[in-house]
């Protein structure tokens, strides 16, 4: 699981051989530890700036600074010496082909005084909102000005986000905006570039979220929690205070217990796919819990083979595992009133879900289908002030990645803008948000922890 | 202090691994792990991860110095509330019995709700100790603070001769001599003959499988390892087969043999035990109440004064009398099986008049017992005996028996090395 050039591109005896080499020079990445501060932004200094229209700057900077971050809002870089963290742009307000001149305006002369590891996040309007074809397009434009900018930063070790807000004019944004702005400005979104999360009406208990351990009285479920992401998530809703309750197979038993006793959470070995495993999940957790906040489905198998040589039962286990039991636990949980009101469903999707992969066709389906089900179910469960995502990792170090050859390993590593591979941390992260009140506003979204893969960007 | 009113005390639920002869299904698993995985079976068939119970209790007799805080260690790896406290204790063939002992008496005087008791062994995976004369050079060097002092100690470390290994013995430290000559010395004291440790042998294999057949123990075990059952039980063994075996700790004239001898084995065993209200509480059936203990221990420096492992012959007159029992009024007896002498000379000594009078201080013999009685799911001669978690096997077997027959009231008698025995009574 070692990445040996990271190691090398950061030691000062070795970094220059590399760089005469021209290899890929991956920058040491931020990553925060323990759980969410009240002030997690404190010691950072923001550049904000809008157009003459933008309509989301002032709940921007006030978020900003709720969490700690010293905001300058003049669009010019802080003094010389001084460090600066991140960029904020709302675009909200351009409309116009002129009006994108604006982009690059702020963002040209503030590119150079930026630290590594900063987080750049760009604001704009959904372009459906816009009857004006030319507005829409404007909207739309952001997506690709941002994904190249992404691509140019990456090589500092830094990420950029756009947040879309998919809610007219006149709603009270300071709740929505928040939680996913003052995220996407941490050190907890090391591994999220290139993304866009779009926002809504937030449901009535979207909290900021001030304050540490943001999660504590909640229940959290994590499937596949033995090991790798699903070990890291449970131990990162744990930190946030979540009570966890750690499923996975028998046969993982050990690991299973053991991660359960590291997070102090509670074990519950079953096999996802049987067919009595969720009423026996419905029966524990009404015995144990009462009911549940959050659930994570990141149980996931793979059984890689080219179409042309696949068993069909092959294919029956990567679909019954990866989709259906999901779908079962869900109604199972749903048909119980288990999944309290503010619940949280995150589902594990997979690169390969969006881009495909070469003997995945059964991984890519049960992983793209998830995508389709967040979206549909997003609506649905809003009434319920319930809302359901999905994260996508992309080249994750973990067991599974430490298993593959060399060449496509280094390869997956290095094509990315970030040109590393992920910790299972960085998608923990991501997820834990995603299970935060601080994320009332974000729902049916697919967002992916992948150092802004090339493949299926 | 203020006066406790003593409560009864449930056995609950209990789970066990099949037992396995030593060096076969489990020569590669410890007692860490075969202790961790009985604790969880428990817990998953009763949904009890994440709680918190009063306390889980249990040992084992083969145990790595590693291995010093066993129980804990084990309950923190079991699901349970890792508030759970825990501890280890010992009393050789006795462990398992004294652990339900000790909780059942917490939860009898109110000082706990539940707690689990348990115990394991190998020896399949014994503590091989460094030599004493290498340990001990270890020592002086750790505390050398001279050169001379150091250069003496690391001299004496690097002898060749101090590098060989200490085993664990199987004798007992005071004689010198094996569990199974002291046995042999007892059966000859009091003239039992071959024929009949064979029969009790060969009783032990039938009724084993049969309680397996019948479904007895169904729930009592899980599956572990490559086993569903123990592999030491012989459902087809035969008198004849038995007769053939030799000897083992007297060639010549001696009756004890390995097939009327409890084997070395490896295993792990637990018992839930819960107050009336707990268990009503978690809407547990009650299998059977715990009701008497009593230990004892003799002096069996020379076999003149007492036999090694005679020990419960003593203790259970003693808890007849507080129980207000006599000897006959059970409906099973789970006399441990160390070795069936062990059993057929405990009876012996029960049915004699000048050992009743003489050493109990009765004014006559308890008498005999209903043979149909004794040991009537087997015992450790076909189940196989890892020593701390016989215990545990046999209070489950017993508060199975006494639930299917619906009342009753059995007796339990475990031999221990040391001279003690360890004995209780369960009543339905």
């Amino acid at each position: 699981m070692a990445d040996t050039l990271l190691r090398l591109a950061n030691d000062r005896r070795t970094a220059r051989l590399v760089r005469l080499l021209g290899l890929p020079t991956p920058v040491l990445l931020e990553r925060a530890s323990g759980g969410w501060q009240a002030q997690e932004l404190a010691g950072r200094t923001f550049v904000c700036a809008g157009g003459p229209h933008a309509r989301l700057l002032a709940d921007a900077g006030a978020a900003l600074r709720a969490a700690g971050a010293r905001v300058t809002e003049s669009g010019q870089p802080p003094d010389a010496g001084q460090p600066l963290h991140g960029l904020v742009f709302d675009a909200s307000g351009l409309r116009d082909v002129a009006d994108l001149r604006q982009l690059h305006d702020f963002f040209q002369p503030l590119l150079r005084p930026l630290a590594r590891n900063a987080r750049v996040v760009l604001l704009g309007e959904a372009p459906e909102l816009r009857a004006d074809p030319v507005a829409a397009a404007v909207a739309r434009s952001l997506e690709g000005f941002l994904r190249s900018l992404a691509k140019e930063l990456g090589r500092r070790g830094s990420v950029a986000n756009l947040i879309q807000v998919a809610t007219p004019p006149g709603a009270d944004l300071l709740l929505a905006l928040s939680g996913p702005l003052q995220f996407l400005c941490s050190a907890r979104c090391t591994y999220v570039d290139g993304q866009l999360m779009r926002i809504g009406h937030p449901l009535a208990d979207t909290r900021s979220p001030a304050g540490s351990r943001r999660l504590a009285g909640h229940v959290a479920l994590v499937t596949g929690a033995a090991r790798g992401i699903g070990a890291a998530t449970a131990a990162r809703l744990a930190e946030e205070g979540a009570r966890v309750l750690c499923l996975d197979i028998p046969a993982d038993r050990d690991a299973l217990y053991e991660t359960a006793a590291r997070v102090g959470g509670v074990p519950f070995a079953a096999d996802v796919a049987e067919a009595a495993t969720p009423q026996r999940l419905v029966e524990f957790v009404r015995a144990k819990f009462g009911g549940l906040d959050i659930v994570v489905h990141n149980a996931g198998i793979t059984r890689d083979k080219t179409l042309a040589n696949m068993p069909g039962h092959w294919w029956d286990q990567v679909l019954a595992i990866n989709l259906r039991a999901i779908l079962l636990i869900d109604a199972a949980l749903l048909d119980a009133q288990l999944l309290r009101r503010g619940g949280r469903i995150v589902c594990l999707s997979s690169m390969g879900g969006i881009a495909g992969n070469y003997g995945q066709t059964s991984y890519a389906t049960s992983k793209a289908a998830l995508i389709g089900y967040v979206a549909a179910q997003a609506p649905r469960l809003a009434p319920l002030g319930i809302t359901a995502n999905a994260v996508a990792p992309g080249f994750i170090e973990t067991r599974m990645t430490a298993a593959m050859p060399f060449l496509p390993r280094e390869a997956g590593r290095r094509m990315s803008s970030l040109a590393q591979g992920g910790q299972p941390r960085d998608v923990a992260e991501l997820i834990t948000f995603l299970a935060s009140p601080a994320a009332g506003a974000v729902s049916g979204n697919t967002i992916r922890v992948c150092g802004q893969g090339w493949l299926g960007a | 202090m203020h006066p406790t009113v003593v409560r009864r005390v449930a056995i609950v639920a209990a789970n066990r691994i099949p037992f396995a002869r030593s060096g076969t299904a489990y020569a590669r698993i410890g007692n860490r792990a075969m202790l961790t995985a009985t604790l969880r079976g428990l817990v998953e068939k009763l949904t009890l991860q994440g709680d918190r119970l009063g306390e889980v209790v249990g040992g084992a007799i083969m145990k790595h110095a590693r291995d010093w805080n066993l129980v804990r260690e084990c309950v923190l790896s079991s699901g349970l509330s890792p508030a759970t406290p825990a501890y280890d204790l010992q009393q050789a063939c006795g462990t398992g019995l004294e652990a339900v002992i000790l909780v059942a008496n917490k939860i009898a005087l109110g000082q706990i709700e539940c707690g689990i008791a348990c115990g394991v062994d190998t020896t399949s995976d014994v503590p091989v100790a460094a030599n004493p004369r290498l340990q001990r050079a270890l020592m002086d060097l750790n505390h050398a603070r001279t050169l001379p002092q150091r250069l003496r100690a690391s001299l004496c470390a690097l002898y060749p001769g101090n590098l060989i290994p200490e085993l664990p013995s199987p004798r007992e430290p005071r004689t010198g001599l094996s569990m199974g000559q002291h046995a042999e010395r007892t059966a000859r004291v009091w003239g039992i003959a071959r024929e009949d440790q064979d029969a009790l042998a060969l009783a032990s294999h039938r009724n084993l499988a049969a309680a397996y057949d019948s479904g007895l123990l169904a729930d009592l075990l899980m599956p572990y390892a490559t086993l569903e059952r123990d592999n030491n039980l012989r459902a087809d063994s035969t008198a004849d087969r038995l007769a053939a075996l030799a000897p083992v700790f007297d060639r010549h004239t001696g009756t004890i043999t390995a097939g009327n001898a409890s084997p070395l084995t490896d295993g792990a065993s637990a018992v839930l035990l819960a107050s009336e209200d707990w268990a009503a509480s978690r809407g547990l059936p009650v299998m059977a109440w715990f009701s008497h203990a009593e230990t004892a221990a003799v002096d069996f420096l020379e076999e003149s004064r007492e036999g090694l492992l005679m020990a419960p012959a003593y203790a259970v007159p003693r808890m007849l009398a507080r129980a207000g029992l006599a000897l006959q009024d059970f409906d099973f007896y789970e006399l441990h099986e160390a070795f069936a002498a062990v059993v057929l000379c405990t009876l012996a000594a029960w049915e004699s008049d000048r050992f009743c009078r003489e050493r109990l201080g009765l004014p006559a013999a308890l008498g005999p017992i209903d043979r149909a009685r004794i040991n009537v799911a087997g015992s450790s001669i076909a189940a196989g005996h890892p020593f701390a978690a016989t215990g545990g096997r046999i209070v489950a077997t017993l508060a199975r028996l006494l639930e299917q027959r619906g009342s009753g009231r059995g007796l339990i008698s475990i031999c221990a090395a040391g001279g003690q025995g360890v004995t209780a009574i369960l009543e339905r």
